[in-house]
């Protein structure tokens, strides 16, 4: 019973949750005054760890309500149940384009969003930036660390490994 | 089949690696999908981003499905999705147990001290890759810093989708597209 709860309550935060991980943050809070599960104390704690694992950060912090909730199986439920919308929406969505290839009206309003979508990005970067960057030094790091990312085109995946790397050294 | 192998190892190896929402994916992404295997070009991956911000749910998880079922329809669609979430989903369930433990280790607050400059830096640099193929004239610029300077007052981003969605369509009227 307990998981069919959960199935629905994150399959209406995936519906409603639009523009991102973070956005999810006050649907969990309603869902700490409305069950047991967890606390608005452990709310806080599970933000800093979906922050501080990989993956994205709603998924996460889904996978972590739901094992508050009811254990292993319940942090799977209510992950499928935050999937469920955004895939059957998306799928829909994708056939739709497919079989109307050009769509003007659709284009249009596609172009007009591409700027914003990429301020979009350009505002996720800075709200992670916020939380660590508090003076010139750090500045000036992420400013070298781009100028070698731009000119020397490894896979990203490398520049994060050295990031953990000298994170652990000088860190 | 092989396609199918090929979008769950990418998306697993993508979601190992992704620290910090669905921008922290962008250069990932790009490295993958356009640089490696030329699927997509810059301006297409804008699209997949545009519709996964403007949809219902994670971006990460939207953009994932997107790709997948262009790439190998309905199974593809879903491959891509459980193999973003597997790590992940693996990782939070065999910490959350041990999690005051994992959050108060001094290492892991090192490592990602240094995994934060880096995602920084490279989404700036992937932000600055997509430029030309999103900003093609005067009227993108203003649309981008109009986005920016509302999302940094805190406008939440459906009324900012809301908003350009809207202009967007006035636009394409205007233009005599119907």
């Amino acid at each position: 019973m307990i998981y069919l709860i959960l199935f629905g309550e994150f399959f209406k935060i995936g519906l409603l949750a639009i523009g991102g991980g973070l956005v999810t943050v006050p649907f969990l809070y309603d869902l700490s005054s409305s069950y047991d599960w967890f606390s608005p104390q452990e709310l806080t704690d599970m933000i800093a760890v979906s922050e501080s694992t990989p993956g994205p950060i709603g998924v996460n912090m889904a996978t972590y309500a739901g094992f508050k909730a009811a254990g292993i199986c319940g942090g799977i439920v209510a992950t499928m149940g935050l999937l469920m919308p955004s895939m059957i929406i998306i799928v829909l969505l994708a056939r739709y384009l497919k079989k109307h290839p050009n769509n003007l009206q659709f284009e249009s309003v596609l172009k007009s969003i591409r700027p914003v979508a990429l301020a979009l990005i350009a505002f996720g970067g800075l709200f992670i930036a916020k939380a660590f960057v508090t003076g010139w030094l750090m500045a000036g790091l992420i400013a070298v660390l781009f100028l070698m990312i731009h000119y020397v085109k490894l896979n990203p995946i490398l520049y994060i490994c050295l990031g953990i790397i000298g994170g652990l050294i000088w860190g | 089949m092989k396609k199918i192998c090929e979008l769950a190892a990418i998306f697993f190896r993508i979601g190992c690696f992704m620290f910090g929402g669905g921008a922290a994916m962008l250069p990932l992404l790009q490295e993958e999908l356009v640089h490696r295997r030329k699927w997509l070009d810059d301006g297409k991956l804008m699209d997949y981003y545009s519709i996964g911000q403007s949809t219902p749910g994670i971006i990460a998880v939207n953009v994932a499905t997107f790709t997948g079922y262009n790439y190998a329809g309905i199974l593809g669609a879903i491959t891509a999705t459980i193999a973003l979430i597997t790590a992940p989903l693996i990782i939070i369930l065999s910490l959350a147990n041990i999690l005051s433990l994992y959050m108060e280790n001094p290492y892991v607050a090192k490592a990602f001290a240094g995994i934060r400059i880096v995602v920084v830096a490279l989404i700036a640099e992937a932000v600055c890759r997509l430029w030309p193929s999103s900003i093609k004239n005067k009227m993108d610029i203003v649309f981008f810093i109009a986005a920016l300077g509302m999302a940094i007052s805190g406008f939440s981003v459906v009324v900012i989708m809301a908003v350009f969605c809207g202009i967007g369509f006035v636009l394409g009227k205007k233009r005599g597209w119907k």
